[in-house]
């Protein structure tokens, strides 16, 4: 989304400026843009910006939900920055964002890459099957996902089958493994959202600069990082800010196959966030978790994108 | 590009800002979602409507002498809302028989359902209760998270009145009803007002496959030592002795109840289990029963890759002939009938000694129960008496379910069933239905006792330290009552 920003305000000025020339001045009134951003704006503020403005609200309260709030302050934040468990929490999907987001950037890079270069007949196809996993429900692939891991499941069955028995293990069960098999689980959901993204990115090279390289004798890997991976900074910047966001925010995939488990070794924040409100009516320290969450993920976006802007500068 | 950008979202967060400061003024729970005369009203004499109110005077607790009616053709025309969980096979079919029935009797009350899962009910059942128009009946858990937090939230209607009119208190055992009851600002837990009445009939105990029990050379165990040393000789001759699915977390609690059942006395685990004060997690039986737990799993009594295997897929696995024992609640007694027939029987964990009354998990199926906020409570009431009287519980066994009255007397002949309805109607005239042990406290279940089970079988955690935090848990919350 961000790339488009400039080239559209752009576009946008030139047609303000040529138009108001050309045509009577009574269509250009200084409130003009805003009338027009008008509709979209109150939809937005009412679904989104009032919302959030409620969840802060709440954040400062102690409140069941059902009987009369008091208000705390910020002692909900402070709950959330000392209580144990809840820091765990984050921690576990700081974990996660490894699994979701460098993972999938750095195998992504490779397959666009090669695919890429080596100009495959079928592109269309491979791009479809990799992003299939994107477009299944995550429901449906937490599911799956856990039969595959069960201790009977087909993962262990074919690690038996190689001979790596060693290896077969209760992958949901186990204390050191539950992260990182549901990070797993990430890493090929969004491996897909990647690759296309790069792949659109590196569509958009111009072969000159490839061949150019060439004559200056650069190999396959020279190229890749001295031409390829430059041009596509601000690929990378929306791949890591969609990613970050799936990774901060998952849900539907710890609560379908770990529940938190082992013990608390694989809970995330947004499991706080439906356990505290729905489970034991903590509706103000679900909402902190919520918004402290969502700050999380806005700053580290914006470091993100401050980082691409400069680098492709 | 950067600038027009921090701009943007300098102009959202001021934005924000402005929206948050406008909102600040407002307490939640005050004026949007529930009536803000009643949030403020203590003095309502009659069921309050949703709001703060609870009222400490004795005086108050029982309602003005309220005109009750249990005709129901003289009721005039009535519509009554149901939100309900009666949605899984047996139990659906029993319901809609009954509402069926109810309706053809009294053609002049209408019941509208609104069904849901188990875990769809608890998450928007509060939301419900504080509409202004909340359902008439609801299905809530007897938990102090659910019913509990109702009956303090005031949107429980006293159901006294009406068990004497209804006679319920006779058609009932106590041990059933103490399920439903909690004192009127919910703080007490198993005593005081009637809140809800059960259909189904819940115990926890053993499934076993007959033919491998008859191979190892073993009978029905008469005492708990008896049990644990049949886990021996299975072992030994290489079966599985027991069946575990844990990912969930709570299955191990119906693992570690009776093992609790069996060492420490019921009347303090009755304690522990309803968060009441008097009793303590760190007792040396306590610790002795966590022991045997952990030391069952030391032994590699369990299948291979229990903490991480489903519930559902164990028990199927069980079914189809994995194992010799499962320790798990009647409610499979459906899955396990249905594929192993009469090679399934059940048993309640036997008692320390031979004879002596059984102690184990289980209690009832989710209590209905009526909303302050209802319009029509008499109706509502003669619905609940309806769905509970005696011919509803062969309604109940006819569709598959273990009806909580008349166990004995309406058991099949035949198949796992009938060692089910034994082994209930024994536990609940002679022995103890011990409360499910996340009923403790809000936090107990999902925060200390589920990760707690699996940190100890694990080896995450001693003995000790299980016990302890358990402790701590218990013992915060019952200082704050």
């Amino acid at each position: 989304m961000r790339p488009s920003l400039p080239v559209n305000r752009r576009a946008a000025v030139g047609g303000w400026s040529e138009a108001g020339r050309r045509r009577s001045n009574r269509l250009y009134h200084p409130a003009t843009p805003y009338l027009l951003v008008a509709p979209a704006f109150v939809v937005y503020g009412l679904f989104m910006l009032y919302p959030l403005g409620k969840a802060v609200h709440l954040s400062l309260f102690e409140w069941d939900g059902m009987s009369l709030g008091v208000f705390v302050g910020l002692r909900n934040y402070l709950a959330v920055a000392t209580d144990g468990a809840l820091r765990a929490s984050f921690a576990h999907a700081g974990v996660l964002m490894f699994f979701y987001c460098v993972l999938p950037l750095a195998i992504g890079l490779v397959i666009a890459a090669v695919l890429n270069r080596a100009k495959v007949r079928g592109l269309g196809f491979f791009r479809t099957v990799f992003f299939l996993p994107q477009v299944i429900a995550m429901v449906v692939v937490a599911t799956a996902w856990g039969g595959i891991y069960a201790f009977k499941g087909p993962l262990n069955t074919l690690l038996r089958a190689i001979g790596l028995e060693a290896l077969a293990s209760d992958w949901l069960g186990s204390y050191t493994l539950a992260l990182p098999a549901i990070g797993m689980i990430g890493t090929w959901v969004e491996i897909g959202l990647v690759t296309v993204l790069m792949l659109s990115g590196m569509a958009k090279i111009s072969p000159d600069l490839y061949e150019s390289a060439r004559l200056d004798g650069a190999g396959a890997i020279r190229e890749f990082f001295a031409v390829t991976l430059p041009s596509v900074i601000g690929e990378i910047a929306v791949a890591l800010t969609l990613t970050i966001v799936a990774a901060l925010k998952t849900f539907d995939l710890v609560y379908m196959t770990t529940s938190g488990g082992p013990g608390t070794s694989t809970t995330v924040p947004s499991y706080q966030v439906y356990y505290q409100a729905f489970k034991v009516h903590e509706v103000g320290m679900a909402a902190a978790i919520g918004v402290t969450l969502t700050a999380l993920i806005f700053l580290i976006n914006v470091v993100v994108n401050r980082t691409a802007d400069r680098m492709a500068a | 590009m950067t600038s027009t950008y921090s701009r943007l979202s300098r102009i959202a967060l001021a934005g924000l800002a402005a929206a948050a400061l406008g909102l600040a003024g407002c307490t939640p729970g005050s004026g949007d979602s529930v009536d803000p005369s009643s949030s403020a009203d203590t003095s309502n004499g009659d069921a309050a409507p949703a709001g703060g109110s609870s009222s400490e005077d004795p005086a108050d607790t029982q309602p003005p002498a309220q005109e009750i009616n249990t005709d129901g053709a003289s009721m005039g025309d009535v519509e009554l809302i149901l939100w309900d969980q009666e949605v899984r096979e047996g139990q659906a079919s029993q319901f809609t028989t009954l509402v069926e029935e109810f309706q053809a009797e009294y053609p002049n009350i209408t019941i509208n359902r609104v069904e849901q899962s188990f875990e769809d009910l608890a998450t928007t059942l509060a939301l419900a209760l504080t509409d202004p128009n909340p359902p008439d009946i609801v299905q809530a858990n007897n938990a102090r998270n659910d019913m509990g937090a109702f009956v303090e939230a005031g949107q429980l209607l006293d159901l006294d009145p009406y068990s004497e009119a209804y006679g319920w208190g006779e058609r009932f055992p106590e041990t059933v009803l103490k399920n439903s009851r909690y004192s009127s600002d919910g703080k007490v837990f198993g005593e005081g007002t009637l809140y809800g009445l059960p259909q189904v009939g819940e115990v926890v105990g053993v499934f076993y496959n007959k033919t491998k029990l008859a191979e190892l050379g073993l009978t029905v165990p008469d005492t708990w030592d008896e049990f644990v040393a049949s886990l021996d000789t299975a072992k030994e001759k290489g079966e599985t002795p027991l069946m575990l699915g844990d990912v969930e977390g709570w299955p191990a609690v119906h693992v570690f109840g009776p093992i609790q059942g069996a060492y420490v006395p019921p009347e303090e685990i009755t304690l522990l289990g309803m968060g009441n004060p008097g009793a303590d997690w760190t007792t040396p039986e306590n610790i002795e029963a966590a022991k045997q737990l952990s030391d069952w799993v030391a032994g590699g009594y369990f299948n291979e890759g229990f903490l991480g295997g489903d519930y559902d897929a164990v028990v199927e696995e069980f079914a189809n002939g994995t194992g010799v024992f499962l320790m798990a609640g009647s409610w499979v007694g459906a899955v396990i009938d249905e594929v192993m027939g009469d090679d399934a029987g059940f048993f309640a964990p036997p008692p320390a000694t031979a004879g002596a009354p059984k102690a184990t998990t289980g209690g009832t199926s989710l209590p209905f129960s009526v909303t302050s906020g209802s319009k029509n409570p008499d109706a509502a009431a003669l619905f609940i008496d309806f769905i509970t009287s005696d011919h509803a519980m062969e309604v109940l066994a006819e569709t598959g379910n273990l009806p909580i009255l008349r166990t004995a007397e309406l058991a099949p002949t035949t198949g796992v069933w009938a060692d089910v309805y034994a082994e209930f109607q024994d536990v609940s005239d002679n022995g103890y239905l011990l409360p499910y042990l996340d009923w403790a406290t809000p936090t107990f279940g999902d925060e200390v006792l589920k990760p707690g089970l699996q940190d100890l079988m694990a080896g995450q955690k001693t003995v000790e330290k299980f016990c302890e935090d358990l402790q701590v848990d218990y013992a915060t919350f019952t200082a704050g009552q």
